[in-house]
């Protein structure tokens, strides 16, 4: 190895790039080849010009402190991280597997709850799942579709094998930097480009578009789609944005709808235009004033009875939130069973309910060993992470876990994979993990690849934006053949089943 | 198109134009100003409070600052973040009204306010503005017109690009009537005749202040009076910034967003901007120097705010708000 890579350390890791120290695995060979060749500082200084044109484009993130907020860029790394045709494609089947079980899943719970009667998940850890919504209990979504939109983050554990650490199912954000990243790429490795046959992902915006209109309300044929932010202030405001622009659609804020007759309605020039599908980008909780948060301001008072009335479609549907809760997690693979009759096809990371009193104990007892999650956080936060943890951490912890066991669960900590970033002098492997987006439509397509975070502090395993992260264009092979084959590829089928979570 | 969005549009050229209009004023009088024979600070001080009064600023400016210097007076109009008129207030305003609005105008236009703003934000500007104050002033001119010519080449001439028109002309006509106005805020200096070589100086300056000059020659032959001046910025019916032209292309702009035909009105907003318009179409110069310039120009801006709160109640404001 030389130049940039020259001391790259693989560790004790699944790194994507290495099999071995010094030994590239064969997808990686030309990306290696490359950063080798590259003369000192020329990284640096693409760098700098990845950079410029994000800030120059407004692809940033408000950071507010004072009076004055401060606008970031998610940093980006350009080395890319590359997943080839076989292994995505085992991926791809298990994340349609998952979604399509969540999708019943909700169905069910909100209709005969037949998951609960046959005492598959224990009745009380849905009812009491903090974003159950039984005001739509016996409500039919159009066309059976809850998540329409759905971010899964995976990790690859030591072995690299793909395993799912979450589900978002509620508002997942990050796709428009899966566009972004890979416009950025291609300017800066223009060459790469032509080397690799990677899967296209600007088909999202299209096929988003074809989703919602597909579950507009009466089969209307030519529904009028409009996205809903909280505005401008919003972390997210620039993907909301991107969205509504790469869709053609209006992007609104709860101020330009008003309802009326229980439809909805945007406020134009023109008068009012009635709306039929919202990709909304608000949470259940501050949607709709007369219904959830009283206080909420972005919301807008009435839609959720318009919504009840089948006058207006929400994407994703009201009440998902449930699928998102980390002790429903835990169960995902016996929903799976239940309503498919398959085996997942992509493993759980092993979890430990507190709510079951042996487990709890297992936990409070191992709390230093243990990542502990709060069961409706989101984003990185109300997390412990033992062995990084203060003693008072972990005090204040157990003391929560006792108050309330229904609202944690833990993980054993898990060496996520890493993958060469581009760090200060060179390039050292940092934690990645892989957020795709799939959608819910008239089939289920998804992003080839998605997100990959990247958690850019040294040794750390927090990827989210607002703890230190950043992301990397993640390139989908279409085809292996170029790519000499070697002995090092992850064989899919060599994969081994899941840890069972039952054990 | 959304009520909201229609006000972002309207509002994110106002501040576009006011942006573009300050810069130019703060150039030419500061070049002006070097021309003085008596360089004495009463004379240059009068000839500030005269500028800061057409742009409404002299309030403030009083309680921000002790006395009235050039240097005080730039900085005031071009970067003092507490004032709601400065260039970098302008800017940062139309570029968060573009923010709100990015899925209806271009990457393009976002992207040119954008590298505006971080110009401004970043130090380059003030950079820039430290090495020649009259060069920062015509860069920053024409980054703005740049935007301009950009928001015509790649916008929909939709309703978003009309909304654009009625903010960039409703600013100009109130900007040209302002700028027109500050000759009669300037006294002569003592000693001075109307029509003498100071006198020509001054209109020579109101006619570059809305980049006047060259044009007014071509329709002229040669003279600067007062008079013709004033008739050039206010009645010309082929100069971009004279107050009849915006007035104008703000009908037209009105009548193409509601589709109904000009010459007949279907809302306030065109009623109030037809009547102004058909006054300026059948007035002279002679009317309006006998009315008073300052007393004519006052209503005009009077009207005009009238005519952008008409739109704004017409085309932006809900009953439930």
């Amino acid at each position: 190895m030389n130049g940039l890579l020259k001391d790259y350390e693989v560790g004790d890791f699944f790194d994507e790039m290495f099999s071995a120290p010094g030994v590239v695995r064969p997808h990686y060979e030309l990306v290696a080849r490359r950063l080798g060749e590259m003369a000192d500082g020329e990284l640096a200084r693409k760098c700098v010009l990845a950079e410029k044109s994000y800030l120059n484009q407004g692809i940033t993130f408000t950071v507010y402190s004072g009076d004055e907020g401060t606008e970031r860029i998610f940093p980006f790394d350009l080395i890319p991280r590359i997943i080839p045709a076989k292994e995505w494609e085992h991926v791809e089947r298990g994340l349609v597997q998952r979604l399509t079980a969540l999708n019943l899943f909700l169905h069910d719970i909100y209709h005969e709850q037949r998951i609960l009667k046959e005492k598959i998940i224990p009745e009380e850890i849905v009812l009491s799942a903090k974003h159950f919504r039984p005001e739509l209990i016996g409500f039919d979504v159009p066309k059976n579709i809850y998540i329409h939109i759905c971010g899964t983050d995976l990790i690859r554990d030591r072995q690299g094998v793909y395993t799912v650490l979450e589900d978002n199912g509620r508002c997942p954000s990050g796709v428009s930097y899966v566009l972004e990243n890979r416009q950025a790429m291609k300017r800066v490795f223009p060459k790469l480009f032509h080397k690799y046959p990677v899967r296209p992902v600007d088909r999202y915006a299209q096929d988003l578009l074809a989703a919602l209109r597909y579950v507009a309300p009466h089969d209307n044929p030519d529904p009028t789609v409009v996205v809903l932010s909280p505005g401008i202030y919003n972390s997210a405001y620039f993907e909301h944005s991107f969205l509504a622009r790469s869709m053609g659609i209006e992007i609104v804020t709860g101020n330009d709808l008003l309802v009326q007759d229980a439809r909805v309605f945007m406020k134009t020039t023109r008068g009012l235009k009635q709306v039929d599908v919202i990709y909304r980008r608000i949470d259940d909780d501050f949607i709709d004033p007369t219904v959830f948060r009283k206080d909420s301001v972005l919301g807008v008072p009435g839609l959720i009875e318009a919504y009840r009335k089948g006058n207006v479609n929400l994407a994703n549907a009201v009440g998902t939130g449930v699928a998102d809760d980390k002790v429903t997690y835990y169960y995902v693979p016996r929903m799976i069973k239940f309503y498919l009759g398959e085996e997942p096809l992509l493993p759980n990371v092993e979890t430990f309910l507190t709510s079951d009193e042996a487990e709890r104990k297992y936990v409070l007892e191992n709390l230093e060993n243990l990542v502990v999650k709060a069961a409706n956080e989101s984003g990185g936060y109300g997390m412990l992470i033992g062995p990084h943890a203060s003693r008072e951490e972990i005090e204040k912890f157990r003391a929560a876990i006792i108050d309330d066991p229904r609202g944690y669960v833990a993980q054993p900590v898990i060496s996520l994979s890493r993958s060469p970033s581009f760090c200060e002098g060179g390039a050292e492997g940092r934690h990645i993990d892989l957020r795709p987006y799939i959608l819910s439509g008239e089939k289920t397509s998804i992003i080839p690849g998605g997100l990959t975070r990247v958690a850019l502090r040294k040794g750390s395993l927090v990827v989210n934006s607002s703890q230190g992260g950043g992301s990397k264009d993640t390139w989908v092979l279409d085809d292996d053949e170029p790519v000499p084959e070697s002995g090092q590829m992850t064989n899919p089928s060599a994969l081994r089943p899941p840890p069972s979570a039952l054990s | 198109m959304l009520s909201r969005v229609a006000d972002s549009c309207f509002w994110l050229s106002r501040y576009i134009e006011r942006a573009e209009s300050n810069a130019r004023i703060l150039d030419v009088n500061m070049q002006l100003i070097l021309d003085f024979e008596d360089q004495a600070p009463p004379l240059v001080q009068r000839h500030w409070r005269a500028v800061l009064a057409t742009l409404e600023d002299q309030e403030l400016y009083n309680e921000l600052s002790q006395e009235i210097t050039p240097d005080a007076v730039l900085e005031f109009v071009t970067f003092e973040k507490k004032n709601p008129h400065a260039i970098v207030t302008s800017i940062a305003n139309a570029r968060e009204n573009a923010r709100t609005v990015r899925e209806q105008i271009s990457s393009e236009m976002w992207e040119q306010i954008n590298r505006t703003h971080l110009y401004l934000r970043d130090g380059r500007g003030r950079a820039d503005f430290n090495d020649s104050p009259i060069d920062f002033y015509r860069r920053l001119v024409d980054q703005l017109h740049a935007f301009q010519g950009t928001t015509d080449a790649t916008m929909l001439h939709g309703d978003g690009w009309d909304f654009i028109q009625l903010g960039k002309y409703l600013e100009r006509a109130d900007s040209t009537s302002r700028v027109l106005d500050i000759k009669y805020h300037i006294l002569l200096p003592s000693g001075e005749q109307v029509g003498g070589n100071a006198d020509i100086t001054q209109w020579m300056a109101v006619l570059r202040s809305c980049s006047g000059m060259e044009a007014y020659l071509k329709t002229s032959v040669g003279q600067v009076t007062g008079w013709q001046v004033a008739e050039f910025l206010v009645l010309h019916d082929e100069f971009p910034r004279s107050i009849r032209f915006c007035v104008d292309q703000l009908d037209s702009a009105l009548h193409r967003i509601s589709d109904c035909d000009r010459g007949h009105f279907s809302n306030e907003a065109e009623r109030l901007c037809g009547t102004l318009r058909s006054s300026l179409d059948y007035t002279t110069i002679g009317a309006v120097f006998q009315t008073g310039l300052h007393q004519f120009l006052d209503q005009t801006q009077l009207r005009l705010i009238q005519i952008a709160d008409a739109i704004t109640q017409t085309y932006c404001q809900w009953k439930d708000e």
